[in-house]
């Protein structure tokens, strides 16, 4: 269904697409976007913060059109308005499921509308190039510079390292926080810190997949993963393989056609998850089991 | 700007004096009074999350129908009534998996993006561009008299609607379990919500565009709640900051052509919202003795 515009010899598209050097460059910044957004999107899937993401996410449409605005580097825009956003977000206490009325998800939206607001507000107030806009909304991977591409790996690399290193005790208050913080896990910083990351990776992401379908990539990959398998260890590199496939096979349908990126990575991370929501289903039907509850 | 300052009164006439003003104002007034409404139940019930869903449907239906080469508004109003009325045939409150929910919805949000492709590369010109960032984020200067007329029609009947249904809805809504035994078709009054939910939110795409309905939904109804526990007098709170909302926001929108009117409207709700949660966060700790009202109990 997706191959259409690559029926001819599959060596000679490899190289017919990496021949140019724009596209080297968005395969090495779509390889390093993917496999953050794999490892912080399955913590995000395993924690039900999809949400959080989701408004993480969009907020770095209204971060960069303020630092083009400006004049200023559209990366400080990313991260800038991402970890300020994450910021806030982790000083709301999350709504106790006890409640009545919480008044949370009023916030968050009433947060997201006059974010991407103020993203109206900068473009109209830089005279807005319409190109540029769509490419911010939907995802470009044209004119990604080796700079550009070197500060995705360093920034990647740090929240990777953060990762790791909070990896276990984070899983700990992910899975039964009420036991984990009986135990002296921080668990009210490990969400903190959490939340952090996935708005550094929000930042990242967004400048591939475009600020409104960062989250495909976040939570596709990831939920996939976890329809197929129950185990953390194996879920987690399927979460990154996944990711790194959509990206790759997303960027080549891309370069053969005129649609955006982020309308692939979307098509095909769908693809992915109905594959293997189907999977899921049809092994339990052979198997004769109840089907397995994913992790909670 | 000088000349709403100097005189308010000769500014507003002068003001409404440009028929594109005038027809703004018109539809203006009718989408914030239903969205107002509406938005308020939605709070209540914790849908905002709806709302948010049917920002991105509202976007992909109407590309869709612009790439198709039919109206705009026909897929609009489509897509966004069909996806309201499946949402209340899923769900009991919308408390599915939201991950599963969110992942369909991103889809959607790609698909829209591939539709507004197709639109712009078939028309030549920039139109298409123009359009795909309109349906985004909202055009209500350039609407039409028929469009407005047709909007406050609407809007109307969406108010009127709601107001009939507003203690039956109000019931089912506070406690659908007591709601139901008592003979309340608490089902019936959900699809009745969310059929009501889809038709603003194709009106409000028109006015400040699919991505910032949310905010016209969802924070005039949070101030409300915030400012009075009583359920019909936040009814009616809500829709009335909803209507300055929007009659302000068109107004800097006017006097600073630089500010776009969907930014000054989604900003002056916001702003609303803030001042009544510093407003309540005060007069509660003001006084520390009585028990901080909830807003609704059941």
């Amino acid at each position: 269904m997706l191959a259409t515009g690559l029926t001819w010899n599959l060596r000679s598209d490899v190289h017919q697409l990496l021949q140019f050097h724009f596209m080297v460059n968005a395969y090495w910044a779509g390889t390093i976007v993917a496999v953050l957004a794999g490892a912080i999107g399955w913590y995000m899937v395993l924690r039900g913060q999809a949400f959080a993401g989701h408004a993480l996410s969009m907020v770095a449409f209204p971060g960069a059109a303020a630092a083009i605005w400006l004049g200023i580097s559209v990366n400080f825009g990313y991260f800038g308005a991402c970890i300020a956003a994450a910021v806030v977000i982790a000083a709301v206490p999350r709504a106790n499921s006890g409640q009545t009325y919480s008044e949370e998800s009023a916030v968050i939206g009433t947060v997201q509308a006059f974010a991407l607001a103020c993203g109206v507000l900068f473009v109209s107030l830089y005279g807005g190039f319409l190109n540029s806009l769509t490419g911010l909304l939907f995802g470009t991977f044209l004119g990604i510079s080796d700079r550009q591409v070197v500060t995705l790996l360093v920034v990647a690399a740090a929240v990777l390292v953060v990762l790791a290193a909070v990896a276990r005790p984070l899983f700990f208050a992910t899975v039964d926080s009420d036991v984990a913080q009986a135990r002296g896990v921080p668990v009210r910083m490990l969400s903190a810190v959490f939340l952090v990351l996935l708005g550094c990776t929000a930042a990242e992401v967004s400048q591939i997949t475009g600020a409104l379908l960062v989250f495909a990539l976040l939570v596709m990959p990831a939920a996939s993963a976890q329809q197929l398998t129950a185990r953390p260890a194996l879920g987690f590199a399927i979460t990154i393989a996944l990711a790194v496939g959509i990206t790759w096979t997303g960027l080549a349908v891309a370069y053969f056609s005129v649609y955006p990126v982020g309308y692939f990575v979307t098509t095909i991370g769908m693809a992915c998850y109905l594959l293997s929501v189907a999977i899921r289903y049809s092994a339990a039907y052979v198997t004769r089991r109840a089907p397995r509850r994913a992790v909670a | 700007m000088s000349m709403l300052a100097a005189n308010p009164f000769a500014g507003i006439a002068h003001m409404l004096g440009h028929p594109f003003l005038r027809y703004a104002f018109i539809a203006g007034t009718g989408i914030a009074i239903a969205s107002g409404l509406v938005g308020y139940f939605i709070v209540l019930r914790q849908q905002v999350f709806t709302g948010d869903a049917l920002s991105h449907v509202a976007f992909t239906g109407a590309l869709a129908a612009l790439a198709a080469g039919i109206n705009l508004r026909i897929g609009l109003y489509g897509a966004c009534i069909l996806v309201a009325l499946l949402i209340a045939a899923l769900g009991n409150r919308g408390s599915g998996d939201d991950t599963t929910i969110g992942i369909v919805f991103a889809w959607i949000l790609g698909l829209g993006a591939f539709f507004l492709t197709i639109y712009t590369t078939s028309r030549s010109g920039t139109a298409g561009g123009t359009t795909g960032i309109n349906v985004l984020f909202g055009s209500i200067f350039g609407l039409s008299r028929a469009a407005a007329q047709t909007n406050a029609v609407l809007s109307l009947l969406v108010a009127v609607a709601v107001i009939g249904l507003a203690r039956p809805l109000l019931f089912a809504s506070i406690d659908d379990n007591v709601a139901g035994a008592r003979g309340v078709p608490v089902r019936a009054l959900g699809f009745a919500l969310m059929f009501l939910v889809g038709v603003t939110a194709a009106q409000a795409t028109q006015a400040i565009g699919a991505l910032l309905l949310l905010g016209l939904l969802a924070a005039p109804a949070g101030a409300a709640q915030r400012l009075t526990a009583r359920p019909f007098a936040a009814m009616w709170l809500s829709a009335a900051i909803a209507l300055l909302s929007v009659w302000t926001g068109l107004s800097i929108a006017y006097a600073a052509p630089k500010i776009p009117p969907s930014f000054a409207i989604v900003a002056t709700t916001t702003g609303i919202y803030l001042v009544s949660i510093l407003v309540t966060k005060y007069a509660r700790s003001s006084r520390l003795t009585t028990d901080a009202p909830a807003p609704v109990s059941s």
